[in-house]
């Protein structure tokens, strides 16, 4: 199998995190090899949003472990992920649309002569670093508002790439794009696979597209991961009716006979 | 979606092939790229028409009346500008700069201290107000609109009761150089509002800090995800704009040679600088906003003032132009903005 053929770049044991009383995440394993994508899908609510924000340093787990690279670390916060080469593209970006493409680019991280900004430094290297990526975007001068969502996604995961980040979370990149739009991005973490120096987990909701770049597919369900699978060996419609068979058992459960839930 | 593909197609530098634009046309889109240029045209046209209908306007006494006039507002809007595109506003910066005078008077008068350091002591307190305004807020997340209301009243109240709300002179140790400094010589206030204008200008387009300013400003959740401290920036931003407060009031306390805690009750210097920098183009909500604009708004402004008087027309009507200049700039923003976004500019 690819996911240990080349060591693994993180590996998440016994995640739990309750919030007061709804436990959001109640047995979690997973597993990410160097340079492999892999795609985190499960219905609202399942938790893969509590999920991602702990490996990214947001919350702290109630009980379980993480290694980073085989050692275990204790993430602090969103900024000691980020030393650990842990970096989270958001569904909004966090790009500042008033911002030209390079001042997005080296956001908090910009380049200075002191007092004043180096900014023909950072436009060169940030179009030097999209054109590397294959990104393509009218000219980084121009202010982020005037890209299409498509564009403002590939610049968001370029400087996270740029910043050194080694494992990628992906928060739902294809949320509310077009289709020409979602090739593009589609492209991108396949150009990053292919560079084989970034691992990246990839958040959908909808995953129809998603599994087209992805090399393993894990199913989130009440906190924990119910279905670990090599992309090749499993189909849209095996997903789906994984999904959709909750639905009807939860239909047909009566009420307080458990469920699928398994309570701890 | 073919909008948008369209957009990013003009967006980008123009092919060597394309024929070139018509050169009024091409001035034309430099006009809607630059914020500031639509107030520098008012700017101008106002002069061109008070100097052809009175010959006093261009008088050198009465360049120096408008500049008078222009500068402390200039300095408190550029200040303005910078806390405003940080997504905030202080409504109390005119009764800082009424009570900075006072504290220097105390300072001097009461507690000896020298005139220099007594200045720089009032901008330190000044600092300390801008301070709290920025601790509330961002600490207790109330909108800065109601911090600064508050806080307002509470520097107005400070004010009046220390100085039992009576005029006093400017303290002799200040007097003299000091004075001319500060704002008794013809061109201090001019070459003060320039000094301070240029300086924020580069803060706010050419550092770190303006950056994160516009940043916080245009998307706070953002810019928190990337790291930058908000609340540092607004805080910071609250300060800037209370010490140019400060500072504005002692210019005017030199110009006018005498501490009066009337001076608009505190409000009307603020509202010139809020309407300064609103007609230069500065969006209340944050995320963007010229200085340049802010210090051409309060140039308008000092002109429509002054020209009226020279034509004789009473005050009292400036209020009226003055409110149609502000709902007709904040109108020309949001259209021009909207030209903007959809890559017509």
């Amino acid at each position: 199998m690819t996911a240990t053929s080349n060591g693994e770049a993180l590996r998440v044991e016994h995640i739990a995190k309750r919030f007061g009383g709804v436990t959001a995440l109640s047995d979690v394993n997973l597993r990410l090899a160097r340079g492999e994508v892999l795609g985190l899908i499960g219905d609202n609510g399942a938790g893969k949003s509590t999920l991602i924000k702990i490996i990214c340093g947001f919350h702290q787990p109630d009980s379980g472990r993480i290694l980073v690279n085989g050692e275990e670390v204790q993430i602090r916060s969103v900024d000691h992920a980020r030393t650990l080469g842990i970096d989270t593209v958001y569904q909004d970006l966090a790009l500042v649309n008033e911002l030209s493409v390079y001042h997005n680019m080296f956001l908090n991280r910009e380049l200075v002569r002191w007092p004043l900004l180096s900014n023909s430094r950072m436009r060169r290297l940030a179009r030097e670093h999209l054109e590397d990526m294959g990104v393509n975007v009218p000219s980084v001068d121009v202010e982020v508002a005037k890209l299409s969502g498509g564009q403002r996604q590939a610049i968001a995961v370029a400087r996270s790439v740029y910043t050194d980040a080694k494992i990628l979370l992906l928060d739902e990149p294809l949320a509310a794009m077009g289709a020409k739009e979602g090739a593009l991005i589609l492209d991108l973490v396949r150009d990053l696979k292919d560079k084989g120096e970034v691992s990246i987990v990839v958040i959908a909701h909808n995953f129809g597209q998603i599994l087209e770049v992805c090399d393993r597919v894990n199913l989130l369900q009440h906190g924990e991961i119910t279905y670990d699978k090599v992309t090749s060996e499993t189909s849209i419609t095996e997903l789906t009716d994984l999904v959709v068979a909750e639905y009807r058992a939860a239909r047909t459960r009566r009420p307080g006979e458990g469920g699928p839930r398994k309570e701890r | 979606m073919s909008d948008t593909v369209e957009v990013a197609e003009r967006v980008g530098a123009a092919p060597p092939g394309r024929p070139r634009r018509s050169i009024p046309r091409r001035i034309g889109e430099e006009f809607l790229q630059r914020r500031e240029a639509s107030v520098l045209v008012v700017a101008i046209a106002l002069g061109v028409y008070f100097v052809s209908a009175r010959d006093a306007f261009l008088t050198q006494p009465n360049l120096v009346n408008i500049t008078q006039a222009t500068g402390p507002g200039a300095i408190i809007a550029a200040g303005m500008v910078l806390l405003l595109v940080s997504g905030e506003i202080d409504l109390s910066v005119g009764a800082v700069a009424a009570l900075a005078p006072f504290i220097m008077h105390y300072l001097i008068d009461y507690y000896s201290v020298a005139a220099l350091p007594a200045i720089v002591l009032v901008l330190l307190i000044a600092a300390v107000i801008g301070l709290v305004n920025g601790l509330i807020t961002v600490g207790f997340r109330v909108p800065s609109f109601v911090t600064t209301l508050g806080t307002l009243n509470v520097v107005l109240g400070i004010l009046l009761t220390t100085s039992h709300a009576y005029p006093v002179a400017i303290p002799e140790p200040a007097q003299g150089t000091i004075a001319r400094w500060f704002g008794q010589a013809d061109w201090a206030h001019l070459i003060w509002a320039l000094l301070i204008v240029g300086l924020l200008h580069l803060l706010l387009t050419r550092t770190r800090w303006g950056l994160h300013t516009i940043a916080v400003g245009g998307n706070l959740l953002g810019a928190t995800e990337a790291g930058i401290k908000a609340g540092r920036v607004k805080i910071g931003n609250f300060m800037i704009v209370s010490v140019l407060g400060g500072f504005a009031g002692i210019m005017e306390a030199f110009r006018i040679h005498t501490i009066d805690p009337n001076i608009g009750g505190g409000t009307t210097i603020m509202f010139f600088a809020v309407s300064a920098a609103v007609i230069g183009g500065t969006a209340l909500a944050g995320g963007s906003g010229t200085v340049l604009g802010a210090f051409l708004g309060a140039l308008v402004l000092a002109e429509l003032q002054n020209g009226m008087n020279l034509i004789g027309i009473s005050a009292n009507p400036y209020f009226l132009i003055l409110g149609a200049a502000i709902l007709v700039s904040m109108i020309a923003n949001v259209y021009l903005s909207r030209l903007r976004r959809a890559g017509r500019a």
